[in-house]
């Protein structure tokens, strides 16, 4: 049995998610790839469920009793995807081939088939989560211990789907799913709770029959207790509420909406790994 | 129909550990052998289509063989980018259902229609498109869905269908049937409304025509070796299906025989027109209006012959 998860301590995690963060920025520089911001804030939750919690098999990627890790908002695949090499699905050389014409790294995550440690190809929101809870459910009829975590943009929260999934696993009481809702208060175009009346979004979680916990998504220390308590013992399905913000990391990207879309320019680049205090 | 596909579908569960049913909060009743069956392969998803599509993709990537059943407009137009992304995208092995197609809830008026899901669905790479004509066919092919790996799509009727094949056929996805020989004009249909084909190969048959008869109840892959030799056997060549006329089984021969030489066959097709049934009204009375009935079919197909030599 190569299941493990790898348990890094807290300080190692802090070290690789601002490792992450330089080399994410670098090859959105370098590629033409967008949705950095949404990258950024995200990187804390990656970096603490699969260098921490996870129970992967990067022998056996497909192995039946992992535990599953589904990128709901596939627009943080460049995250994804160093993330996925770090943890030794794939060689880090593989991202050389980031955003080349017939290769495997699009903006969004490729079919499951197609790239170890991928478990659902995504892009369109609101589709990996109610897919986990298939996945969840599939395990409780075959027996199987695994969790299934499906990380969330707010934006994403305005499709319906996400809410007719909270419903069902509510009333299935599928307490193996946890959905983490990164919440960076932004989405494409404006400010998440004025597109739509969004807030107060741990309460919609509540009120559909979740266990809600709120953190600081850029807490490594509480994101691995939380992560380390699913299920948590109610017998509900789990939704932390991860207070992010977008651009984490990098003083001049910071909540600013702009890096949805913009690509940093080498000095912007360079700046960027200095505040990270990445040299290399 | 429906009857039968639970009762088929029962009688697979009982062996299959993979099988898994989704119901979109109906069926409660028609199901109750499946749940004593299996209690924890059953889910009533409610009345929430598109997460119900995506959970059977998580569960079919999962090993499993989920088989996803509601009225087709909500399990087909209604969650179509769910059954792009999760089954096709993915080519997960989800059976979807759709009940009560075409007409056959004619009464309820064109939200319960479908007259558009054959010509939809069969534009997704790797699905397969199945409608069968009577309740044989279909059993056969519910186990065969379950036997293959990628997604299925499934369109049967309601109930009181009659059984068109009295001797269970041979049978295999993607190769078209042979209800009836002939040689002079074939008649080419898949679905429930084949007891009006086979009565208008009757009719024909009085007029002195030899009326072949194929149920191409897979219209997903196409069985083109079976177009092939009954567009160069016969002079007509009509295509019939409760759907409508773009895009269904017609606009796949269509598709097919724009690419083949020296097909001289004339090609009729029999479906919907391009527009919604603003009136009521029930399925008999729908297919009359629409001429998906025995008398106009034959007397279309007789017209053609003559124009044709």
């Amino acid at each position: 049995m190569a299941l493990e998860a790898m348990r890094l301590a807290v300080p190692d995690l802090e070290r690789l998610a601002r490792e992450l963060r330089a080399r994410i920025i670098e090859t959105s520089s370098a590629t033409d790839t967008p949705h950095l911001g949404s990258c950024l804030s995200c990187v804390d939750i990656l970096v603490a469920a699969y260098f921490h919690t996870l129970r992967l098999d990067t022998i056996d990627p497909r192995n039946p009793d992992r535990d599953r890790f589904i990128l709901s908002k596939g627009h943080g695949a460049a995250a994804l995807f160093q993330v996925l090499a770090t943890r030794g699905f794939y060689p880090v050389q593989l991202l050389e081939t980031y955003g080349e014409d017939g290769g495997l790294f699009a903006e969004h995550p490729p079919t499951p088939d197609r790239l170890a440690g991928i478990e659902a190809a995504t892009g369109s929101l609101g589709h990996g989560l109610p897919m986990g809870l298939g996945m969840a459910l599939a395990g409780r009829i075959q027996g199987r211990a695994y969790n299934v975590i499906a990380l969330l943009s707010d934006g994403e929260c305005n499709e319906g789907t996400i809410w007719e999934c909270a419903m069902m696993a509510a009333a299935q009481r599928v307490q193996r799913l946890c959905a983490i809702v990164d919440f960076n208060k932004w989405q494409a175009t404006g400010r998440s709770r004025e597109v739509l009346a969004l807030d107060p979004l741990a309460d919609k979680w509540r009120a559909f029959g979740w266990s809600v916990v709120e953190a600081d998504g850029h807490d490594l220390g509480a994101l691995v207790s939380l992560l380390s308590r699913v299920p948590d013992g109610s017998g509900l399905p789990v939704a932390i509420v991860a207070h992010t913000v977008k651009g984490k990391g990098v003083s001049f990207m910071e909540d600013d909406n702009n890096w949805h879309y913009r690509i940093p320019k080498p000095d912007e680049v360079a700046a960027a790994k200095r505040e990270l205090g990445v040299t290399a | 129909m429906r009857n039968a596909f639970a009762d088929e579908l029962t009688r697979l569960g009982r062996d299959d550990p993979r099988l898994v049913l989704l119901s979109g909060d109906i069926g409660n009743k028609l199901f109750d052998d499946f749940k004593a069956v299996a209690p924890q392969r059953f889910f009533n998803c409610g009345v929430a289509e598109g997460n119900m599509m995506s959970v059977a993709a998580g569960m079919a990537l999962s090993g499993l063989r989920p088989v996803v059943y509601t009225i087709t407009p909500f399990t087909t137009t209604r969650c179509f980018e769910q059954i792009r992304v999760g089954a096709c995208y993915h080519h997960a092995p989800v059976t979807i259902v759709g009940t009560g197609s075409g007409l056959s809830y004619a009464e309820l008026g064109p939200t319960h229609h479908s007259l558009e899901d054959l010509a939809i669905l069969r534009t997704l790479p790797g699905m397969t498109v199945f409608a069968p004509c009577d309740e044989v066919e279909l059993r056969l092919g519910l186990a065969a869905a379950l036997d293959q790996d990628g997604p299925l799509y499934m369109r049967i009727g309601k109930k009181g269908e009659p059984i068109i094949h009295q001797i269970p056929p041979v049978f295999a996805l993607g190769r078209a049937i042979t209800l009836r020989p002939g040689g002079d004009v074939c008649l080419i249909a898949a679905g429930t409304v084949m007891p009006e084909v086979l009565a208008a190969a009757d009719d024909l048959g009085r007029a002195g025509l030899s009326a072949r008869v194929e149920s191409f109840h897979t219209i997903k892959p196409l069985d083109e070796q079976r177009l092939d030799e009954v567009f160069r056997t016969c002079a007509v060549v009509a295509v019939v299906e409760e759907h409508g006329r773009i895009g269904g089984l017609a606009g796949a021969v269509a598709e097919w025989r724009a690419g083949q030489d020296g097909c001289l066959a004339r090609m009729l097709s029999f479906g919907t027109p391009d527009e919604f049934m603003h009136e009521i009204g029930s399925q008999k009375y729908a297919r009359r209006k629409f001429g998906l009935v025995a008398d106009h079919i034959a007397r279309c197909v007789l017209n053609a012959t003559r124009v044709t030599t």
